[in-house]
């Protein structure tokens, strides 16, 4: 099913009365975007940055202050989350503790009236195949507090598949794994999703959850959506500065330079010759692997270490224009054989060096000559 | 080892020894002298051993009304009190606006002493020549016919009873109950609401299994309340429960000791041993129906 967000806000009036009166939080604001059926979007951004409340907002759980929420063509904005029909799993797992692994999956068939009721058969059946698709069916006479977080979660997503949803919501949910079980899960939820086709939302702090699995995401800060877009794209095209340092591990390297008759200098060194650019202050943002070691290379730094890390070497060095304390570059170990005395020169490539306008953030476009 | 031991014991000596006194050593004296016949506390003198007391007891007209009568007591305060709680908990748990200031009204009678609301009660209900009481009033404009709830019928000396025990009780309950519904996480109603659950089922599967822990102890602490009732009669129809026909239990035993018919221990003590075997039997059976539907986290 398709999700359809329009103008989204919500706004949490602020405590307090006359002058002790605190400003209103705009916790979403502003939100449209489409979902297309049966993707699996990832709602990425810092805490508090809005992205559990639009989850509450799409399941119901909160009412938006503007704005509307359409699944498919409905208009859902005024319905309760009983009558969504979504499916969620909370970032505590939220299993009713005094039930069992299978009466707590069944608890949302028992909810069905009318027409959609089940016999005991039919839930017996979905129950069994839900705890299948997790590969939980041994567990399903224990309490929850007898199941591992990893098992927890399962069952956490069996109870919200059950009911087969047409949107499958998750607030962060491998926050509470270790870090093994976090890789594995993620995979998990991937499958799943792929098998079931639902439309999945879920909501994520970590760039690396959300890249890998998903097939778009939502960078979102202060409420306001920064950049919507397939990962990948996302990554080599951020659309401004803080999606760039939000994405990508190690993190990129921002420098303080300037363009200057058309040449594009971080420090007093030209590295990139530009086409019709106005002069300005700018934030030169580089990839790690925007680097490469050459003799003659456009930037020298100063270097400190070389990190081995197997296939690639991590040349550590520092740089005065640098905004960072260290900058980082990778690079094929096989170049890092004529790595010697203090400065490292390298050269750059255009496509991963971004400019972003130093008052706003914004990106600048430019091409090189 | 041993050492560590020693020390231990050497710990609760105190504790111990003050149990021991004022605790143990009264309960099995108690239940001595319930078997000792005749016996006599200013000569410190007794006849014989047997179960003669349990049977005088047994047979006594007011032990067998005190007994009726503490049983209906229990039988319809507890279930009603815990349960009207229990109702007005979840209503004040579901209102936002002024929820502390029904909370504190709602708590009031807790700190009201039991003379003092009993003196109040016996205005509102009893029935004198030269007034009809404030209930009797309202009887009235409804058109019904005044009762003497204080020396007249029966029922209406059980009801006005019962009344008093729920409304003197109650606030305990709630402030247990509301205490321990502000405990339940609302991840779990968050949930459920996202799974489609009418409010209803919310309440008896979630809300209820939830808080069972404390509407147990409710239910248990609610029974031996009601077994051991007495003050609130008093406070209503004096001392003299026996002429009233409203003594409970622990009247009699009070009677047996101190009242006119006084000077009785080994009566009283059989008496309270038979309460006692009450009490223990109700708590049990109460333990056990806890265990399948009780459910501690």
């Amino acid at each position: 099913m398709k999700v359809t967000l329009s103008h989204l806000t919500k706004i949490f009036p602020g405590r307090g009365r006359g002058n002790k009166k605190k400003e209103d939080v705009i916790a979403v604001n502003d939100f449209t975007f489409e979902i297309p059926d049966g993707k699996l979007v990832g709602l990425l951004g810092p805490s508090g940055c809005g992205k559990s409340t639009t989850l509450n907002l799409i399941c119901g759980l909160q009412k938006p202050t503007e704005g509307q929420i359409f699944f498919d063509e409905e208009d859902v904005t005024q319905l309760t989350p009983q009558k969504r029909g979504v499916g969620m799993v909370f970032q505590n797992y939220a299993l009713y503790p005094h039930l069992n692994v299978e009466q707590n999956i069944r608890f949302p068939l028992e909810n069905l009236k009318g027409a959609d009721k089940l016999s005991k058969e039919e839930m017996r059946a979905r129950v069994k195949e839900a705890a299948g698709l997790v590969q939980i069916d041994e567990l399903l006479d224990r309490k929850p507090a007898e199941l591992s977080g990893g098992q927890q979660q399962r069952v956490a997503i069996a109870r919200a598949l059950v009911k087969l949803p047409l949107v499958l919501l998750l607030d962060e949910p491998l926050s509470n794994l270790d870090a093994r079980l976090r890789l594995q899960t993620r995979e998990e939820i991937r499958r799943i999703q792929k098998e079931t086709g639902i439309t999945t939302i879920f909501v994520t702090h970590d760039q690396d959850e959300a890249m890998s699995i998903s097939d778009l995401i939502v960078v979102m800060k202060d409420g306001v959506v920064q950049q919507i877009g397939k990962p990948q794209e996302v990554y080599d095209n951020p659309a401004n500065l803080f999606v760039a340092k939000f994405l990508g591990t190690p993190p990129i390297n921002l420098f303080d330079g300037r363009i200057q008759d058309n040449a594009l200098l971080i420090g007093e060194e030209k590295v990139f010759t530009l086409k019709d650019a106005p002069n300005q202050p700018v934030h030169v943002g580089i990839r790690p692997e925007g680097f490469t070691l050459s003799k003659d290379g456009v930037l020298s730094c100063h270097l400190s270490r070389p990190e081995v890390m197997g296939r690639d070497i991590s040349i550590v060095s520092t740089h005065p224009a640098s905004q960072n304390p260290v900058v980082r570059s990778i690079v094929d170990a096989e170049s890092c054989e004529h790595l010697s005395g203090d400065t490292v020169r390298f050269s750059l490539n255009p496509r991963k060096v971004f400019l972003f306008a130093s008052e706003t953030g914004n990106r600048i476009p430019f091409e090189t000559l | 080892m041993e050492k560590q031991n020693q020390k231990g014991w050497l710990y609760l000596l105190p504790a111990l020894l003050f149990l021991g006194i004022f605790m143990v050593y009264p309960l099995f004296d108690v239940f001595v002298y319930s078997f000792e016949e005749g016996y006599n506390s200013a000569s410190q003198t007794f006849y014989g051993i047997g179960g003669y007391n349990y049977s005088y007891v047994l047979h006594d007209a007011y032990f067998l009304q005190a007994l009726k009568n503490t049983f209906i007591l229990v039988i319809i305060t507890v279930p009603l009190s815990t349960g009207l709680a229990l109702f007005i908990s979840v209503a004040l748990n579901s209102i936002k606006p002024l929820r502390e200031l029904f909370q504190t009204i709602f708590f009031l009678p807790y700190v009201t002493n039991t003379l003092a609301v009993g003196l109040v009660f016996m205005i509102l209900f009893k029935k004198t020549p030269y007034s009809e009481g404030l209930i009797n009033l309202l009887i009235n404009c409804f058109g019904g016919s005044s009762v003497d709830f204080i020396d007249g019928p029966y029922w209406a000396k059980m009801f006005v009873l019962c009344f008093y025990t729920v409304w003197i009780v109650m606030p305990f309950k709630i402030l247990i109950l509301t205490s321990a519904l502000a405990g339940v996480n609302p991840v779990y109603y968050n949930a459920a609401k996202v799974d489609g659950t009418g409010r209803l089922r919310m309440f008896f599967k979630i809300t209820l299994p939830m808080i069972s822990p404390m509407l147990f102890y409710l239910v248990i602490t609610g029974f031996i309340g009601a077994f051991k009732a007495y003050s609130d009669a008093v406070a209503l129809f004096g001392t003299n429960l026996n002429a009233a026909g409203m003594n409970t239990i622990v009247g009699y035993v009070y009677d047996m000791l101190y009242r006119d018919s006084g000077g009785y221990p080994s009566y009283a003590s059989a008496a309270a041993i038979i309460l006692f075997a009450i009490v223990l039997t109700i708590t049990c059976i109460n333990l056990l129906v806890s265990k399948k539907h009780v459910h501690y986290h």
